[in-house]
């Protein structure tokens, strides 16, 4: 039997995540573990250098707890309501202090991914031509194909975060994930990444995994911790488990925009609570209820059996 | 002003919905941006263009969502589509590889030959105000076979020079345009709360061609900060049909949140 990497969330923060380091929380809109941001909040990490494509609630939450002093990102807002205002707040301001930015497009953000993951020294692609990027992000630079055409592309360097931490809908306890849905950089930044927590929904038998492995996205070999953590994704969502709660993210809109609201909701719904489970259990079990769709289920394949 | 302007049953922002909407009826592979493009795509999807594949940079082609998606990463969109990619794959094989037709994109300003601006208003190390950013418009707009935007339209946001190029569109000089090897022929067409503009062939310049009922042109120079080239047989948009409206009101957008 594979060695065990279950963990707690406290554990495997306290473990694989340190002051100083940088940290990918990926997922596009979907998979974004809030409950790992959480615990980071809760912990006090300092001086974390924060990369994802889309900043999204969960990095506003983190920003305004101070525990990061630079952002790598492409689209910087609350997805279909607005403005992230604690982020906003230290680049227009430096309020209450500055936050150092590096600045790509999502294209060049999943390459850079992509070259971590490959062990490549640099990605080239079609990109930032005539554009003001580059002017402003020195790391973006143009380079001639070594080839007959000589075409120019622009190239993005490796990004390989000191830790990177995924959410799943299910795993087992090694490690192995598997995903569906929106997949976004999930398997990109967790090959890329030094350190690898993965956490799931649902901590299945390795079987589970052996009798659909075209549906594993990240193999357990790379994963340092394992953590079960239903909705651990509120406010964004888990396809076929629960919906985005867009009431929160409008409400967040309001939280955000002075200091004072969102101290005061860090410390109601993060510091005031030891760990997910009492979010989940002070949220209540009717708003669980009110996300949770209708089924729709895959249809089944035949892999077949070669023995 | 215009005296004999109609009564209007619909407002500026649905009638901008409508007329953009109409602009897919011969389009097959569409990208969808973030905002207004949303609602623009699921309306030409029940309309003129059944079979019309949205394809959203979150790594879905072929998107037949239920609702409306709140997002461009809604659940929605993933549940009965075509194909589900990671973003490599999607901004790789189908937009960098150029199956992308139609990009459809907003913008926070434009300039007079289409270069956009999502980063910064002001200065980029000391913003005015911090913007989301390219996201992959930067990309979309360079890769797409063409661009069209939507975007409602002011002094702020249609300006003589904008704070930042995001996103490229003409150069202002055609030969340059036509030398740049990319697949994309840059943004071809514009449309707002006010009328509706294509491109000139000839300078690559943003030009009204129709006005929406009851706006007049004076009205709609009022709102841009540049004099802008204009049809010589300058029209009328034509006003959304009552089942346009339904749509918009009853399935898209119940809450108004595009329309308001």
């Amino acid at each position: 039997m594979a060695e065990s990497k279950v963990a707690t969330m406290q554990d495997a923060v306290a473990a694989l995540v340190h002051d100083g380091d940088t940290v990918a929380i990926e997922g596009f809109t979907h998979l974004i573990c809030f409950a790992a941001g959480h615990e980071i909040i809760r912990q006090r990490r300092r001086d974390l250098t924060l990369c994802r494509l889309t900043p999204d609630v969960v990095y506003d939450q983190l920003i305004g707890a101070g525990v990061a002093s630079k952002l790598v990102f492409s689209w910087l807002g609350n997805p279909g309501v607005g403005s992230l205002h604690a982020i906003r707040r230290r680049i227009e301001q430096a309020d209450p202090a500055p936050l150092a930015i590096e600045e790509y497009s999502h294209f060049g953000m999943v390459c850079r991914y992509v070259a971590g993951a490959s062990n490549l020294p640099f990605f080239p692609i079609r990109s930032y031509y005539e554009s003001d990027i580059p002017t402003v992000n020195p790391n973006i630079r143009t380079m001639r194909s070594p080839y007959d055409d000589a075409t120019e592309v622009y190239v993005v360097p490796p990004l390989r975060p000191d830790v990177a931490i995924v959410h799943a809908q299910r795993a087992d306890a090694s490690g192995d994930a598997q995903i569906w849905g929106l997949l976004g950089c999930q398997k990109e930044a967790a090959f890329a990444a030094e350190r690898v927590i993965v956490v799931c929904e649902e901590l299945v038998d390795e079987s589970v995994m052996r009798a659909d492995p075209n549906r594993t996205v990240i193999p357990g070999v790379i994963v340092d911790a394992v953590v079960e953590e239903p909705f651990a994704c509120h406010p964004s969502f888990a396809q076929g488990y629960y919906d985005r709660d867009n009431a929160f993210y409008l409400k967040w809109d309001q939280i955000a925009r002075e200091a004072s609201t969102l101290d005061a909701w860090l410390d109601e719904w993060v510091y005031g609570l030891a760990n997910h489970a009492e979010y989940v259990e002070k949220m209540g079990a009717a708003h669980w209820d009110g996300l949770r769709p209708e089924p729709a289920m895959s249809g089944e394949v035949d892999y077949g059996r070669y023995a | 002003m215009n005296d004999a302007a109609p009564d209007l049953a619909y407002s500026k922002s649905e009638i901008m919905i409508a007329a953009s909407a109409r602009q897919l009826d011969a389009v097959t592979n569409c990208f969808v941006g973030v905002g207004l493009p949303n609602i623009v795509c699921n309306l030409a999807q029940r309309t003129v263009s059944p079979r019309l594949q949205l394809v959203y940079e979150s790594g879905v082609f072929g998107a037949r969502p239920e609702r409306l998606p709140l997002s461009i990463g809604d659940p929605t969109l993933v549940t009965g589509a075509t194909a589900v990619t990671s973003m490599f794959e999607l901004f790789a094989y189908y937009l960098q590889a150029g199956l992308i037709d139609v990009a459809f994109l907003g913008a926070a300003q434009i300039d007079r030959y289409g270069n956009i601006n999502t980063t910064v208003i002001g200065d980029y190390d000391h913003p005015k105000v911090r913007l989301p950013g390219s996201g992959g418009a930067c990309e979309i707009a360079i890769n797409a076979r063409q661009v069209m935007v939507i975007m409602r339209q002011g002094t702020r946001s249609f300006v003589d020079t904008i704070d930042f190029r995001t996103s490229p569109g003409h150069s202002g000089d055609p030969a340059h345009d036509a030398s740049r090897g990319w697949w994309g022929s840059g943004p071809t067409s514009v449309v707002t709360d006010l009328g509706t503009y294509v491109f000139d062939e000839a300078t690559g310049e943003m030009t009204l061609t129709t006005l929406h009922p009851g706006v007049a042109l004076d009205e709609v120079k009022a709102n841009m900060g540049w004099d802008p080239r204009v049809a010589d047989d300058l029209g009328e948009t034509v006003a959304p049909t009552a089942e346009e409206l339904r749509l918009i009101r009853e399935e898209l957008d119940p809450l108004g949140v595009y329309t308001k």
